[in-house]
């Protein structure tokens, strides 16, 4: 088999439709082909993936976490009790959801030990979907770990067309394709078929295209934790409609080129700069002077050129 | 591209390019002064001098210099650490004219008196270019066994080097030669693929004994 490119999700769910197997199969057996390798070596390295997402969940629940700004941080906390209790408006599946994606998101400010997923910025959004995937579906470790080489295809062919970099596509690039990635995984983990996926991606973009990056004092907090939340539950949402049949109109590769296009139209000030949307606000100034005294700012948080 | 450029790196927050990358520099400056330092003095250019300290970008470097790698979860109490292991650190903002926003050059004192600098940019997703060694120009990237060589700009010296790689069996994946003047110091930047350290230190001992050359610094990959 020639190698895969990455360069068009249709291309890869044809393939797998082809051949009778899931998305992650064909990906795995690929990949360890080009990096003349095993595929157990490859799950082996995934799996350690894995396991350092679980962590970062169960380490961003700390009551007493707290950002090295000292913006942010304890939220997640707030609504994992809140889900304990069993008292939150949207059962234990979306809440724990949400309160999954801030822990991995707040522990990532509060420098602790994430996975980029596939930013740092972004990083809560697919260990959220995943975890929450397993507790609410018993997903077995096996399959959790597979679906994260499906979810990593997903942000290849994002890479190779569009962006992952907030400075060069804004948020939609960052949060907008690890929500993209997220809905691959659950689709797959619910036994969807790769055409599933395929939709699942085009429609978690649509809800995402055109939201810019404009990072507080150009720090990895406010609003990033928060839209990591929004995140994950935009992923259920395009996930639970494509497992019910619902198509996108326009396919995902389409999607991810109108999201490059997007995002080239993008002002600087909205991509990743700190200079303009909720950075500039009053109190979005006012933070950032709290933090770093009244010169003028230059974000740049993210994974940049190697994935432009 | 593969699986594990988009998941991954298994890092510490916030950022790749402000603590992933930063601590991957600062272990760069620790590799490249062989001994541990006793003292450390970081310039700092663009968003790294404007934002270290809420991006914890001082911790990742100090964390670096002490030679952790950018997933160890001691990186946040770095400058702690530092104090405790009896390493001096100062931070000095400063301006590098157009150099990549995310610079810093690491200047570090061993307890011999011995000193070595450094000059290096975060380029995106934890990802390092290194740019001066020693004040000399140098590029390359952390990602391969790589041999600094420093010798004087004759007819050769690129050969001698070359053919002790070639019995070694080291294949060179990358090369990079700069020099001051002809005649002058020059300096080869040469990454090969895969050798062990015992091989690439022996190879290195052997570069240092042949006429024309002032050194050699053997630089392990940064993971």
């Amino acid at each position: 088999m020639d190698s895969l490119k990455y360069t068009s999700l249709a291309e890869l769910v044809a393939l797998a439709q082809a051949r009778k197997e899931r998305i992650s199969d064909v990906v795995i057996i690929d990949q360890a082909a080009q990096a003349e390798d095993i595929p157990q070596a490859l799950y082996d390295k995934m799996l350690h993936n894995y396991q350092v997402m679980m962590e970062s969940i169960d380490k961003g629940t700390d009551p007493n976490l707290k950002s090295t700004s000292g913006l942010t941080g304890g939220d997640a906390a707030k609504l994992h009790q809140a889900y304990q209790r069993k008292r939150t408006l949207t059962g234990s599946f979306m809440s724990g959801a949400i309160w999954r994606a801030l822990a991995v998101s707040e522990l990532n400010a509060s420098m602790g030990r994430i996975v980029a997923a596939p930013t740092a910025g972004s990083c809560g959004i697919l260990p959220a979907a995943v975890a929450t995937m397993r507790e609410e579906h018993n997903i077995s470790e096996f399959n959790c770990v597979m679906s994260l080489f499906t979810a990593s295809a997903v942000g290849m062919v994002i890479a190779n067309n569009a962006s992952l970099a907030g400075a060069s596509g804004g948020c939609q690039a960052e949060c907008g394709s690890a929500s993209a990635m997220a809905a691959a995984a659950i689709v797959e983990m619910a036994g969807g078929s790769p055409e599933m996926v395929d939709h699942a991606v085009a429609i978690v973009l649509k809800c995402t295209l055109g939201l810019v990056c404009d990072p507080v004092a150009g720090l990895v907090e406010i609003p990033c934790i928060k839209r990591n939340a929004s995140g994950v539950t935009t992923a259920f949402m395009a996930a639970e409609m494509a497992l019910a049949g619902i198509t996108s109109h326009i396919p995902a590769d389409e999607v991810i080129v109108a999201m490059k296009r997007v995002g080239d139209l993008m002002p600087v000030a909205l991509r990743e700069t700190a200079d303009g949307g909720l950075a500039t606000t009053p109190t979005g100034e006012k933070l950032r002077r709290q933090v770093f005294g009244d010169g003028p700012i230059v974000g740049c948080a993210c994974k940049g050129p190697a994935h432009q | 591209m593969n699986v594990f450029d988009i998941l991954g790196p298994v890092m510490i927050g916030p950022s790749s390019s402000h603590t992933a990358g930063a601590a991957r520099l600062g272990l760069v400056a620790r590799r490249l002064a062989g001994e541990a330092p006793v003292a450390a003095t970081i310039y700092l250019h663009g968003s790294f001098a404007k934002t270290y300290k809420g991006h914890g970008t001082d911790r990742a470097l100090v964390a670096g210099i002490l030679g952790m790698r950018p997933d160890d979860e001691r990186l946040r109490d770095a400058l702690t650490l530092a104090e405790e292991a009896g390493m001096g650190v100062q931070f000095i903002p400063t301006d590098f004219d157009d150099a990549h926003p995310n610079t810093a050059e690491i200047h570090l004192t061993d307890a011999s008196g011995h000193t070595s600098s450094m000059r290096g940019e975060s380029i995106g997703g934890g990802n390092i270019h290194i740019s001066r060694i020693n004040g000399l120009p140098v590029s390359l990237s952390g990602e391969y066994y790589t041999l600094i060589v420093i010798h004087r700009d004759v007819p050769g010296a690129i050969a001698a080097v070359t053919d002790l790689l070639s019995e070694a069996g080291a294949n060179i994946c990358h090369f990079d030669l700069s020099r001051q003047s002809r005649g002058g110091e020059a300096v080869m930047s040469i990454s090969v693929d895969s050798i062990d350290a015992d091989t690439g230190a022996a190879l290195c001992k052997k570069i240092d004994a042949l006429p024309g050359i002032d050194s050699c610094i053997s630089i392990q990959p940064i993971g």
